[in-house]
């Protein structure tokens, strides 16, 4: 049997070639479907163990990053049925899945409750992503220290990561003290920003490129299979992706974002097929 | 009933977006507050139960973790003064169409007719401000007059029970009218004909009104008329019509001119019959004539962009786009209008093409410009800010990155600035077993609009960009364009693409329906379309305005009647609104109907050949310029930190990274390089197929300046300096293409422009020019475009753009793994300079800084640039080469700082090592502008097999790569000339625009 992954699209999506690129460079299989194909009920989550939500600006984050995607996720109904896209994904979930949010996808997770899902409640919201300290976009390669106690089944066995981050809602918050001693905890915070050359989780800019809490860029559930990043792993996929390539001639042919994606199928093959 | 919801941040959260906003206030009106913070307001005008309507505050219109939310009461507290900000009626309000939809979603039901919701945003400034200054900030920072609208509240005014009153932006239906279709009487005087023309916005010459004039009166015409229904007397749609199709915009009437030409140094005289099919057309195809089956041009000239090879199975596109009028007016919607449009263009070529990568070029005065305004301009550094936003959000939110641009700065771009907005897209070879790059519409098929309503907005924006900006320039030309509605538009029109759905596709750009149904409908012969089936924003337009609105995001298709049904169905399901307003016919009529009744009868051929040939003087005489007397200086390094730090060398990196320049995953050589990723690279690399190492290259030339000289060598250089960025990453010299896009000043001598004989000429220069060096570089043009109306006039203040020509170039780099950066790599490595260096510091950065212009322009050499560039591409196919740098802006001392710096290297050089004609001293020999030359850095180990492949040609060893992070130069006399600390160089380059 095959790992099925999928990638949502549509209704501002914009790296859904990429990201089931890296799907398929990793050893899945994946389709990418239109938001449409699901609300029309000839597609469903249930037939895939893998869900990617892409980066892009949903419905132009209009109403706040992801808003208004969130909201059609909950409350668009699938034709011919009375559950809503979000209902297949609790479903999901429930059946231990893998599901990575990278950039909207990840403010998406977020406000839809699925991150950090606290107590197993992958319904409230208890954080956010927020504007950027700088008040713009900005595009960046960004160091990342990995929490080698994370339970996130995507950064399995990695230390250090290096990808970009665009976006203009990156600053992540969580709703107080507590909900951040949680996350902190239980190894939640799986990537921070660092200092590239001490790999220091920092708060100092740029190398922290929107002043995230205690320098966090992503986060996982308790279960570590709900994942979430700003970083855009499926940017980072080949040499000729690092900014540098043309004066590192030792840099491997396959680049770091591809780990995430591999450790996500090995995981299903192990555990899900 | 209307709702107000309101959304704060809360009180311990920080307000990124007030604080930035404080910054600019700070910056572009001088007035420090002591903060600024900010609310966002949706007024939801429809039926909704309180408990709807908390569930939205609640839910999609605001985030519990930082924001607080009312309904109908202020969350406005401790503050001074506060700005509310909203739209004025009929405004694009992306914001409030996202937040229909979300209410809907809510719901379950669908808003009914004329219920919205609008948006606005409170600012609460604290500090020492008053009314005024308060009224200064509204107009001057926060909002722009033309298409919003502020209230001011002091603190003490203020209701802290009710808050401020619902205001609802709707726009008003006019009363019933008269007659829906007018009819206007051109049986009147030349003074009458043209009073119609100015006050309809139409843009008509006399000329052009009496060929109007005579074709109403011509009794077969009239009789044809009454068979369809209507009078002697045109209907409005009518004129409005042919005003539309006429423009300049849409016709390019000075480009299609017969020109009198005369060169008064020569005594050359030439009679020019239109400059596009003598110079552009006519290099492009005699090129492809001689490149016989190794011609790369696939669809040149004929479709919304052109068209070249790239693999068997793909075809590249490219058009780039001007959008100076709007952005003069509105920067932010100007721009993001620009940058939505050409994407359509794009998109729109052939059968529909997937789009790859966006190029923006600005040419802006200072943004530190402190002069008096004359009136109506806006402050450069707002446009600036504006421009950039749009583009921002246009090119981000399209999914589309960003690779390659310029920041070009004259005093004279405060009378208009120049936005220029590129795309390139991908199409099959092959569609459903045709070539992707052709489309026929067949008769019978049916006129489908796509995507977006119509209203008001862009009314005229065709005509009104063929006119100088003057007191009464429209503000319904100003637009804001809706990257999502258009993205959706796009994901559907691919899948519909590829089922077969459609037979031809274009955009809705200038002129609307009526220009793109009326093009279009040149394949079968005619066509019917019904005017009151097109879905409106809202009630109330006129027939003549649905027809030419240039209301954004819209595509006009062809469909088979048989295929119909699926493509409407497809559309629904995609959430794409699609229309069929008619079908394509033989008859040889362009026929409009508005509720059954015909309101144009046009025949096709008067509508598109009818248009006379505008006759233009012109006539060379070279400006009165002189070399200047400069003191050669003893030492270089404050000469070369100003000139890093002027304004056309410095980085522009807090531009670049406010574009995603890496969506799509393509983008192999980055706008940014270098150790520490902020070196400017020369072009982009995009790698589009990830089955593939095929790359597209993209680059572009653009010097302006050297138009005070002569716009020959302006040409000649631009096309340059475009292959020779292009050659610097990897580009295949012999495989492509070049696109012009001229923005001139208007170069038709009348009462309004008494230069017009010397602006014909320089025009006439440029075209030569291009024509010369398309040819000797065998480069075809595949598309263009021209913006001839450059100047603003308002009472005695004239001020026209120095005559502008991007070049940009679209090619291949076979193996994308073979592309050069410009970042020096590794110490020990030698430095080489291609090229030779002669006395051409005319039009210089090294003369502007000393305020002088000079004569000796740099002179273009294409056979010896050809063999240059073929051998580069020779070196780079063996990874001879370790780094590549064009020189340009600042000649050789700016190639090496830059290349050290980026790098995170020194450098050694000798400049008595250098290839230069005689005589030169040491500053002529650093900062000389010299077209063709490159600065190349090669590994010591691979000297030999270097300087093998450039055997015969100028190429010198001038020195060394070092790990001491200096930039060091030996004089002519043996001498250390210059000493600098990289970092120091790097800190000048880097501090002009750090903080914009």
């Amino acid at each position: 049997m095959k790992v099925k992954a999928i990638v949502i699209a549509g209704n501002g999506t914009n790296c859904e070639r990429e990201v089931a690129n890296a799907c398929r460079l990793a050893g899945a299989e994946c389709d990418i479907v239109h938001i449409a194909e699901l609300l029309a009920g000839r597609k469903q989550l249930d037939d895939y163990h893998f869900l990617n939500l892409a980066g892009g600006f949903l419905d132009g984050d209009d109403l706040g990053s992801a808003k208004a995607g969130a909201n059609r996720l909950q409350h668009a109904r699938v034709a011919g049925s009375s559950e809503t896209v979000a209902d297949q994904l609790q479903r999901f979930i429930a059946a231990g899945k893998l599901v990575m949010g990278v950039c909207n996808g990840f403010q998406l997770m977020v406000k839809m409750g699925l991150l950090p899902a606290l107590g197993g409640d992958h319904r409230t919201q208890s954080a956010t992503l927020t504007f950027n300290d700088s008040g713009h976009f900005e595009d960046r390669w960004c160091e990342l220290v990995v929490d080698p106690s994370s339970p996130c089944v995507f950064t399995s066995g990695l230390e250090r990561l290096y990808f970009p981050v665009r976006h203009g809602e990156g600053k992540f918050m969580p709703a107080d003290a507590g909900v951040l001693s949680i996350i902190e905890n239980q190894h939640l915070a799986v990537v921070r920003y660092c200092d590239p050359a001490g790999g220091e989780p920092t708060m100092e800019y740029p190398w922290n490129p929107n002043g995230s809490t205690a320098a966090i860029a992503g986060i996982c559930d308790e279960t570590g299979r709900l994942f979430g990043l700003m970083p855009h792993p499926e940017a980072y996929v080949h040499r000729t992706h690092h900014p540098r390539w043309t004066r590192q001639p030792d840099l491997p042919e396959e680049g770091m974002g591809l780990w995430l994606y591999r450790n996500a199928v090995e995981f299903i093959r192990e555990k899900l097929l | 009933m209307a709702w107000r919801i309101l959304a704060g941040l809360k009180d311990s959260v920080r307000d990124a977006r007030g604080e930035r906003v404080r910054r600019e206030i700070r910056e572009h009106l001088g007035i420090d507050l002591a903060s600024v913070r900010t609310i966002d307001i949706y007024t939801v005008d429809a039926q909704l139960s309180e408990e709807e309507v908390q569930a939205a505050a609640g839910g999609p219109f605001c985030d519990p973790v930082i924001q607080d939310v009312a309904i109908n009461r202020p969350l406005a507290r401790d503050f001074d003064i506060l700005i509310e900000v909203g739209y004025r009626p009929g405004v694009t309000d992306n914001v409030g169409r996202t937040a229909k939809e979300a209410i809907q979603y809510l719901t379950g039901r669908p808003f009914l007719a004329g219920e919205g919701v609008y948006t606005s945003v409170q600012y609460l400034l604290k500090g020492k401000v008053d009314v005024a200054a308060a009224e200064r900030i509204a107009a001057g920072f926060l909002a722009n007059g033309l298409i919003q609208r502020w209230t001011i509240v002091p603190a003490a005014d203020f209701d802290r029970v009710r808050g401020l009153p619902a205001s609802i932006p709707k726009v008003a239906v006019a009363a019933q009218q008269a007659a829906p279709v007018q009819e206007i009487d051109l049986d009147v005087s030349d003074a009458e004909l043209m009073q119609i023309s100015r006050a309809g916005m139409l843009a008509l010459t006399l000329e052009e009104m009496k060929i109007i004039q005579s074709h109403a009166a011509d009794p077969q015409v009239q009789a044809a008329r009454r068979v369809a229904g209507l009078g002697a007397k045109l209907t409005d749609c009518e004129l409005e019509a042919l005003a539309q199709t006429w423009s300049e915009h849409c016709k390019h009437k000075i480009f299609a001119a017969r020109i009198d030409y005369e060169d008064t140094i020569t005594g050359e005289k030439l009679e020019i019959n239109s400059l596009f099919k003598s110079y552009i057309v006519r290099a492009t195809r005699e090129l492809r004539e001689r490149a016989g089956k190794n011609d790369i041009c696939l669809s040149v000239f004929k479709d919304n962009a052109g068209v070249i090879r790239f693999t068997d199975d793909w075809s590249l596109v490219f058009k780039v786009e001007t959008h100076n009028s709007p952005s003069a007016l509105d920067p932010y919607g100007g721009a993001l209008t620009g940058i939505v449009g050409v994407n359509r263009d794009s998109f729109g070529t052939g059968m529909g093409a997937r789009l790859l990568f966006n190029t923006d070029v600005f040419c802006f005065a200072s943004p530190f410009y402190d002069k008096p305004l004359p009136p109506r301009l806006l402050h450069p550094r707002r446009i600036f800010e504006g421009v950039v936003e749009g583009v921002e959000h246009g090119g981000n939110k399209s999914g589309i990155p960003t690779v390659n641009g310029s920041l070009v700065f004259d005093e004279r771009f405060a009378g208009k600035p120049l936005v220029y907005c590129g795309t390139g897209a991908i199409m099959p070879t092959v569609v459903n077993g045709q070539p992707g790059h052709e489309k026929r519409a067949q008769i019978g098929d049916r006129i489908v609009m796509v995507g977006g309503r119509i209203g008001k907005d862009g009314i005229h924006g065709a005509t009104f960009s063929s006119e100088e900006l003057h007191e009464g320039s429209p503000v319904t030309a100003v637009q804001i364009g809706d990257p999502i509605t258009q993205r959706r538009m796009f994901d559907f029109l691919i899948v519909a693409r590829d089922r077969g759905l459609y037979s031809s596709i274009t955009d809705n750009g200038a002129g609307g329906l009526s220009s793109s149904v009326g093009e279009m409908s040149q394949d079968t012969g005619g066509f019917e379309m019904h005017l009151d089936r097109a879905p409106l924003k809202y009630p109330g337009l006129q027939p003549w305005e649905i027809l030419i609105s240039e209301a954004q995001e819209r595509m006009t298709v062809a469909v088979p009647p048989a295929k119909l049904d699926a493509f409407l169905t497809l559309a629904r399901e995609m959430d794409v609104e699609a229309t069929d307003l008619g079908h394509f016919t033989d008859s040889g009529y362009y026929h409009c109907l508005y509720h059954g009744n015909t309101v144009t009868w046009l025949p096709m051929d008067f509508l598109h050949e009818g248009v006379p040939q505008l006759r233009i003087p012109a006539r060379w005489v070279p400006p009165a310029v002189t070399e200047p007397q400069l003191t050669s200086p003893v030492e270089c390094v404050e000469i070369l930190k100003s000139l890093l730090g002027s304004l056309n060398v410095c980085s522009k990196e807090s531009v670049v990274r406010r574009y995603d320049h890496e969506v799509q995953a393509g983008t192999v050589v980055k706008p940014l390089t270098g150790v520490v990723n902020d070196g400017p690279s020369d072009a982009a690399v995009v790698r589009p197929l990830a089955d593939s190492f095929a790359g597209v290259v993209v680059a572009h030339g653009i010097c302006p300046r050297y138009s005070d000289i002569d716009t020959w060598h302006m040409t000649a250089n631009a096309i340059d300096e475009a292959l020779r960025n292009y050659v610097a990453v990897g580009g295949n010299i012999d495989h492509v293409a070049g696109l012009d896009n001229f923005c001139w000043c208007d170069p038709v001598k009348s009462d309004k422009t008494p230069d017009g004989e010397y602006k014909a000429a320089q025009l006439v220069r440029s075209n030569q020019a291009l024509y010369e060096y398309c040819m000797a570089f065998g480069v075809p043009l595949i598309s263009g475009k021209d913006s001839m109306k450059n100047d603003y006039q308002i009472g005695d203040t004239k001020i026209s753009i120095p005559p502008t020509l991007l070049f940009s170039v679209i090619g291949k780099i076979d193996d994308v793994r073979r592309a050069t950066t410009m970042d020096a790599k590794t110490p020990g490595d030698l430095i080489y300079l291609l090229g030779v260096t002669r006395d051409e510091l005319g039009g210089s950065e090294y003369y502007a800084l000393h305020g002088h212009i000079g004569r000796n322009v740099p002179e273009v050499d294409a056979a010896t640039a050809l063999a240059r560039y073929r051998a580069v591409n020779a070196a780079q196919a063996q990874g001879l080469i370790a780094s590549c740098h064009d020189l340009s802006d600042g000649g050789l001392g700016v190639a090496l700082a830059e290349t050290a710096f980026a790098g995170g290297c020194g450098i050694d050089v000798d400049l008595r090592r250098i290839d230069a004609t005689r005589g030169l001293s040491d500053d002529r020999l650093l900062f000389s502008e010299s077209a063709s030359r490159l600065l190349v850095t090669v590994h010591n180990e691979q000297r030999a097999a270097f300087e093998a492949v450039f055997a015969g040609q100028s190429c010198a060893c001038i020195g060394r790569v070092t790990a001491v992070p200096e930039l060091r130069i030996v004089s002519l006399t043996g001498t250390m000339l210059t000493v600098a600390s990289c970092d120091e160089l790097k800190a000048a380059w880097l501090a002009p625009l750090k903080e914009l």
